[in-house]
């Protein structure tokens, strides 16, 4: 059993109440039809598998049922940093230490969660 | 003016003039399992209030707080698990998520309340569902409230965790629950209907070493 902090809720919950979506990042070709079978085939069905830092797309299932992200180490399991969607990690392959913080978004407040 | 948004969207009132007799998500659960009166001894007791008006509001909270405000007189908990309730405490709203809002109500004041509340937002970006019918509230009172609890949800209830006025969505044995604290040693749990029998026959079960009852 392990903990995990969803951005939306502003909490740290139980991993029963998540479930895990795969690679986040993962942005659709702006111009499908321009797409080469082989970008498009990229796109859909081919997924990173790293030994280390990985970014994913998880949901709160039982809970406010958002997707938000998760960097997680793909050997020991560790979750490095959650954050909202529309959000860049802090955490990289590049930079695991962290990366520098003038170049991290400000993380908006929990009010602004959604706003229409 | 005939084109607002509210008179697009067609409403109907769920509760019907006709006399057609009514039972409670729990009513089957009383027949099959019993009720066991609440004595002395009962450190917790159940009830159901069955029959609420239920509605889930969707859209940005800053346009449905004005709404809510001016309809029932309270402001939209903007934090999230806030739980409000108005002065009289029978009508409360909840934070379910960053864009989406439990309201629940007396029974029976659910569709003028929804109709009220579409007029107040006119063509702002928002959602309505009356679901009153798919879910029951079921009420715990005592001071084995809390230790019943730990033993059925996954939630740290402890008061320095869950302070009243607070809610959240979590897991109760297994199944989904909306668990909330509007006072001291009363806590709340919104179950689905299909959900409210095993929800039942949990509690009688986990609520037996402290001689749960069934206030009806
Ligand atoms: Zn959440």
């Amino acid at each position: 059993m392990f903990y995990i902090h969803c951005p939306y809720c502003g909490e740290t919950r139980e991993e029963e109440e998540f479930h895990p979506k795969g690679q986040a990042h993962i942005a659709r070709p702006l111009d499908p039809d321009a797409c080469s079978d082989e970008e498009w085939g990229d796109y859909l069905f081919f997924r990173d598998n790293p030994r280390g830092i990985h970014h994913e797309l998880w949901v709160h299932a039982v809970g406010c049922r958002k997707f938000f992200n998760v960097t997680r180490h793909t050997v020991t399991y560790e979750i490095l940093e959650t954050y909202k969607m529309g959000e860049q990690p802090s955490i990289t392959a590049e930079h695991p230490e962290g990366r520098p913080t003038d170049a991290v978004d400000q993380q908006a407040s929990l009010r602004d969660g959604v706003r229409a | 003016m005939s084109n607002t948004a509210a008179e697009k969207v067609r409403t109907f009132d769920t509760r019907t003039q006709a006399k057609i007799a009514v039972e409670s998500p729990l009513a089957y659960s009383y027949r099959r399992s019993g009720a066991p009166a609440p004595t002395a001894k009962s450190r917790v007791v159940l009830r159901e209030r069955p029959f609420l008006g239920h509605l889930v509001l969707r859209g940005g909270a800053i346009v449905l707080d004005e709404a809510v405000r001016e309809v029932l007189g309270v402001s939209l908990p903007g934090e999230p698990q806030g739980l409000v309730q108005d002065a009289e405490g029978v009508r409360s709203v909840q934070w379910l998520s960053p864009d989406e809002w439990l309201l629940i109500v007396p029974g029976g004041e659910e569709f003028e309340l929804e109709n009220r509340l579409r007029a107040a937002l006119d063509d702002a970006h928002f959602a309505i569902s009356n679901v009153s019918g798919g879910q029951t509230l079921v009420e715990l009172e005592g001071e084995a409230a809390r230790e019943l609890l730990m033993k059925s949800v996954i939630y740290d209830v402890h008061p320095s965790h869950f302070p009243v006025g607070k809610g959240v969505t979590t897991v109760f044995a297994k199944a989904t629950v909306i668990l909330r604290r509007p006072a001291e040693e009363r806590w709340e749990l919104v179950v689905r209907r299909s959900f409210a029998d095993y929800t039942y026959r949990w509690l009688l079960d986990a609520g037996e070493e402290y001689a749960i009852g069934v206030a009806r």
